[in-house]
């Protein structure tokens, strides 16, 4: 057999580049209006704005003037006051219950993915039991015995996406439990605890966040449907649901109380699916640059 | 084989269960590589070859079964506790892996996969680990070692590939370096390049290795001592030259047979092997060669040869008819 030595110029070898990837404008139009809604809502006690909850009865579905920009709803509440303080409920619901399913689900599956046998059934059989179990009996079991609560309703929202994630993450920890870069690691001595956290999260790590971003625009929609059927947070706290749910005792008269509310869901849904996908897109290097 | 040795495979058998039945994959073998040397194993696609490197290593898959004894440098692999034998892998046992594409971390950076393989062996600090790791990559060919810690295994070719994994292998200095079809995945000039540094580098560190393979050239050149599988059982034995000058086995044969020889004349058929090996699930009664095999007779279909010694020294055989012996056939 030929020999061939590999000997190469240090100078003349090819250093690597780094490759910066455009973003393109609809990704920065979308993380300005993420930005945008989350500073609105984080700083709404120092905007001038006219309190949440101040019923004016003489200004019953006013339009939209210089004192209300967006008009007022059928109480008489500033309709924009409404919009961002009920952004703050919205987002923090949005965010925090699929942490929790990302957390507990993913952490679930990856290990029942990787130790296989009787903890797996264990952990997929309870996970079919909380699918079939219906959400909404939930929902409602919950509240009636625990009241309505932000806590509850983002830990009612939290528990059901568990399944989900675990899903996610269970069949991508199998897919990658048998290859061979794991056996590698196993056969340099790793041990579970390293191979689970540096071999089989980072890579199951992408598809769960995508997963997540998904979550949070999923979350916020169905906090909406929660809120519309009364079993978001109580009244007379403001989000985006109860807003829309309240807006459609009006929907002849005054179109832009359920609209307002729903155009501003869409668009923060929109962007985060946007972001999501673009972020996944990037940081995934798995996707060759070949 | 000279000195003790540092591995040696005793009776070992791996079996696994199927839906179809028991699945014979390692049938009573014994092996053993002294420190420093190097042993090819030699076999067909399916002839137990991977299961028996994943016994020595203990990684076979949960279900497996397995028998017999993996002395390590003086202790058995196969009754250590978990903690002990995770410490000598790596450190004292590596691997190199058939297919670099899928042998690292894909979303870890080469340099992450290195540096922390040292730090955890090696209890290096983090300034030591690195300095380490761009030498070790020097030394397997690799250009710009610096610059490559930072880039992902995708951005790597297949051969840049594989230079990496031997170098994670080598990071901690291991006493045997287990290389299972290391060049298979990649193209006929690369081969070479990486067998050649494979065999420097065990030069270098006086490491034993053993070659899983299943091209005999690949062995030819580089091992002092070769092992023929086929179906779970090693068939021959021998130090390397007296296999290819003095083979018994009619297997080794076919197979030398198929290799393509350069001098060959233009369009000359390739001698094959006719028919394929026997279903491991319901081993023969007799030789499991012994259908395919051109000299076989009756005796081969009702026993089962045992490994006998040649006359040359630690050369051994299991056939009824070795070829060269008034006993076998003449050729």
């Amino acid at each position: 057999m030929a020999t061939l030595e590999l000997s190469v110029d240090e100078a003349a070898a090819v250093s690597p580049v780094r490759r910066t990837r455009r973003l393109g404008l609809l990704f920065w139009i979308a993380i300005g209006w993420m930005t945008f809604v989350f500073a609105l809502a984080a700083f709404a006690d120092l905007l001038p704005l006219p309190s949440p909850f101040h019923m004016d009865m003489l200004e019953r579905r006013a339009p939209m003037s210089a004192e209300h920009w967006l008009g007022t709803d059928g109480l008489g509440r500033d309709v924009l006051s409404r919009l961002i303080y009920g952004a703050r409920i919205s987002l923090i619901v949005g965010l925090c219950a699929p942490v929790i399913g990302l957390t507990i689900g993913g952490a679930l599956g990856i290990l029942a993915g990787y130790f296989r046998g009787r903890f797996e059934t264990l952990v997929v059989g309870s996970m079919d039991t909380l699918l079939a179990f219906p959400p909404l009996i939930l929902a409602l079991a919950v509240t009636a015995y625990l009241g309505q609560s932000l806590v509850n309703l983002t830990a009612i929202l939290g528990v059901l996406g568990i399944p989900a994630f675990m899903r996610v993450a269970r069949a991508t920890t199998l897919t990658l439990a048998r290859r061979e870069f794991v056996i590698a690691a196993q056969a340099l001595g790793a041990s579970h605890a390293r191979i689970l956290l540096r071999e089989l999260l980072p890579n199951v790590f992408l598809p769960l966040f995508a997963f997540f971003l998904l979550g949070v625009a999923i979350t916020i929609v169905v906090e909406g449907a929660l809120s519309f059927l009364g079993l978001g947070v109580p009244p007379p706290i403001s989000s985006w649901g109860i807003m829309i749910g309240e807006g459609r005792e009006s929907l002849e008269i005054a179109p832009r109380l359920a609209f307002i509310p729903a155009v501003t869901m869409f668009l923060t849904v929109l962007s985060f699916n946007l972001v999501g996908d673009t972020l996944r897109a990037l940081t995934d290097p798995r996707q060759g640059a070949l | 084989m000279t000195g003790p040795a540092l591995l040696s495979v005793e009776d070992v058998s791996v079996n696994l269960p199927t839906p179809r039945g028991n699945l014979r994959a390692v049938d009573r073998v014994d092996l053993s590589v002294g420190a420093g040397r190097t042993l090819g194993i030699v076999g067909e696609s399916g002839c137990g070859k991977t299961m028996l490197s994943r016994a020595i290593l203990q990684l076979l898959p949960k279900k497996a079964m397995l028998s017999g004894r993996v002395m390590f440098d003086g202790e058995d692999l196969v009754r250590l506790d978990r903690e002990r034998l995770r410490k000598l892998r790596g450190r004292s046992l590596a691997v190199v892996f058939q297919d670099p594409m899928t042998s690292l971390n894909p979303v870890l950076t080469i340099g992450t996969q290195l540096i922390e393989t040292l730090q955890e062996h090696l209890e290096l600090d983090g300034v030591a680990a690195k300095m380490r790791s761009i030498e070790l990559l020097a030394a397997v060919g690799i250009p710009a070692p610096e610059q490559r810690l930072a880039q992902y295994p995708h951005q790597l070719s297949g051969g840049m590939r594989q230079r990496v994994a031997i170098a994670i292998a080598l990071s901690c200095e291991p006493k045997l370096l287990i290389a299972d079809e290391p060049t298979t995945a990649l193209d006929v000039t690369i081969q070479a390049q990486i067998l050649d540094l494979l065999a420097r580098e065990q030069r270098r560190r006086h490491m034993a290795m053993i070659i899983i393979t299943h091209d005999l050239g690949v062995v030819a050149g580089r091992t002092d001592e070769v092992a023929v599988m086929y179906a779970g059982r090693v068939v021959e034995r021998a130090p390397t030259p007296d296999l290819f000058k003095k083979m018994r086995m009619p297997y080794t044969e076919a197979l030398l047979a198929a290799i393509p020889k350069i001098d060959a004349k233009p369009h000359t058929p390739l001698p094959a092997i006719s028919g394929r090996p026997p279903d491991p699930t319901r081993p023969l009664k007799g030789c499991s060669f012994s259908p395919r095999c051109k000299y076989a007779w009756a005796q081969c279909q009702i026993e089962k040869p045992r490994l006998e010694d040649a006359d040359s020294p630690g050369h051994q055989y299991a056939c009824f008819r070795p070829l060269n012996t008034t006993a076998g056939a003449l050729t």
